[in-house]
């Protein structure tokens, strides 16, 4: 509909063509069978490829697959037609991390031992360089005194800032996010926001970022994918060019409004609200 | 049944409650410590026992009083009889309760770890854990003898129902989401029972095995009055046959230090190894 967006296919030329792709579906789609029998169309050809640096959000009301194309790309659930390539080299390569809506901490291991979860299931590094790195990512996201406390003792935010350290350990090139913030209070999210891309920044990864917020989904991102429900498909694609670092204040501005109004513009000609 | 599927949840509720009974800020409670009162009642119970039996002239074949009690387990102590037998009857307790914790939980496991093993067993389990375990004792002893060998596999029967059952539930309590969260890590099968599946089970599991301790008292002893020739059940019985009902209550006496000993070893290794739970119930669970 819009002219800086571009529709279903074709969209991995807009302006970025140098960087390489280290995501990419084609022609994706996923069916589930329902207890009923019937067959439900979770995911309908889904075209959408993400280059190296990018912060990609994709904003869709729930039940639109948004969830189920982050499994997806993780291999935790295949496609029923179709391709995924997550990886540089077009391998599904074991460089991403996973934030999940909930924090998913595991209650018995301390703040530093969470983090340090998937150097203990992979034992990727050398002890020392984790431990080392496992520090780094505490001071980054200001959680340093919190080491060695236990998840329960740690508020909504904390604990999800402690889930982006445990998805960084690993130094991913592509952090892939499912609604992080939705469970935290509006102030929290805010705040969480800036800091994701305070790290994003610096630390040059690729972000894809899943949320039903449509201003959180403008304030974060290069490029809005917009997906609508039933059958779960990308219904529009939105350039953001809001200039970087981004702050709260931008929320203001009446660019931002016109970035929200139009994809809100999108969910209403579709009928997805009810 | 008990089994405490959410015992975080289950904490956070109790805890304001009793903090603010045990030890908690207020200054209208703070003055009388619950153990304090708990002690008193239970000082009063035995008083008026004690006032009562004497006051109405109750025969000591019916109801002895308190201090024939204290001296009966006395004699019972420095006759070398009471320890003697006490012995007896908690090897089985141990041995039993030992047997039930090892199957309970290799069954458990075996039965959530592999699909075909839940297809087979749960129907059985199922069918066997509606039959009273005590009314299996007489048939326990025409096969296993009057000696320990019958009152051990009784008592290992009566515990592992409850360990196979809090165990399986506590094996099946990791959520799909934290699965899918290891397996986002790279982690294998093994890892994710390792790390996960084992860790989730453990309050359930420990509920398991504080019921099943106190059910193993109960083997222990039926099992001998069925049929024995030592251990405080048989002591129970030789003792009721001649009348000598305070020797009776003092190992009524012995079996309640033996039970609450027990289970108190039971909740420390809990508090232990469920540290990330326990540690939120502060002082609320000192006793």
């Amino acid at each position: 509909m819009s002219g800086t967006g571009v529709s279903d296919s074709g969209l991995s030329e807009t302006g970025t063509a140098a960087a390489e792709i280290v995501f990419e579906l084609s022609q994706v789609s996923k069916r589930y069978r329902s207890t009923h029998g019937a067959t439900v169309d979770a995911l309908s050809d889904i075209n959408l490829s993400v280059h190296h640096g990018e912060f990609v959000s994709i904003v869709g009301p729930s039940g639109c697959g948004k969830s189920t194309l982050l499994k997806l790309a993780i291999g935790l659930t295949q496609p029923t037609s179709g391709r995924v390539l997550l990886g540089s080299d077009g391998t599904t390569a074991r460089r991403f991390g996973m934030v999940f809506q909930q924090p998913l901490l595991l209650p018995w291991r301390t703040v530093l031992r969470n983090i340090l979860l998937p150097q203990v299931l992979t034992h990727e590094l050398s002890t020392e360089a984790a431990q080392e790195r496992a520090h780094a990512l505490l001071a980054m996201l200001g959680l340093e005194s919190f080491a060695n406390h236990y998840p329960t003792e740690l508020s909504g935010g904390m604990q999800q800032r402690v889930g982006i350290g445990r998805a960084l350990m690993h130094d991913p090139s592509i952090l892939l996010m499912d609604e992080p913030f939705g469970a935290l209070d509006a102030m929290t999210r805010d705040q969480l926001g800036i800091d994701l891309l305070r790290i994003w920044e610096a630390n040059r990864i690729t972000v894809v970022f899943v949320t039903h917020c449509i201003p959180e989904a403008v304030l974060l991102a290069d490029r809005v994918v917009i997906m609508t429900p039933r059958p779960g498909e990308i219904a529009d694609v939105l350039d953001v060019q809001i200039e970087r670092p981004r702050t709260l204040e931008h929320v203001n501005t009446p660019a931002f409004g016109d970035y929200v109004a139009r994809i809100r513009a999108v969910f209403d000609q579709r009928a997805t609200y009810h | 049944m008990v089994t405490r599927d959410t015992p975080r949840d289950r904490v956070d509720e109790r805890a304001p409650a009793d903090a603010a009974g045990n030890a908690g800020p207020r200054p209208a409670h703070r003055e009388i410590p619950a153990w304090v009162l708990s002690g008193a009642v239970i000082a009063g119970c035995i008083v008026a026992w004690q006032l009562l039996v004497r006051a109405l002239r109750v025969p000591i074949v019916l109801v002895p009083a308190p201090t024939d009690v204290a001296h009966a387990l006395v004699t019972g102590l420095v006759d070398g009889s009471l320890p003697t037998q006490t012995w007896v009857t908690l090897q089985e307790i141990l041995i039993g309760f030992g047997m039930a914790t090892l199957s309970g939980l290799a069954a458990a496991l075996l039965v959530t770890q592999l699909r075909l093993a839940e297809k087979a067993l749960i129907p059985l389990i199922v069918a066997t854990q509606s039959v009273p375990k005590v009314a299996m004792a007489p048939l326990l002893l025409v096969w296993f003898g009057t000696g320990t060998t019958s009152k051990v596999v009784t008592t290992a029967l009566i515990a592992f129902f409850p360990v196979l059952v809090n165990s399986v539930l506590g094996l099946r309590a990791a959520d799909r989401d934290h699965i899918d969260m290891l397996r986002s890590f790279g982690a294998t099968r093994v890892q994710i029972l390792c790390r996960l599946t084992l860790p989730t089970a453990l309050p359930s599991v420990f509920a398991g095995l504080e019921v099943a301790v106190v059910l193993s008292v109960t083997g222990a002893i039926v099992a001998e009055f069925v049929g024995s020739s030592a251990g405080l059940g048989y002591v129970m019985q030789a003792t009721n046959y001649t009348l000598d009902v305070a020797t009776t209550f003092a190992v009524l006496v012995v079996l309640g230090i033996v039970g609450l000993a027990l289970h108190g070893v039971i909740a420390f290794l809990s508090r232990r190894f469920v540290y990330w739970s326990a540690h939120d119930r502060g002082a609320a669970d000192l006793r």
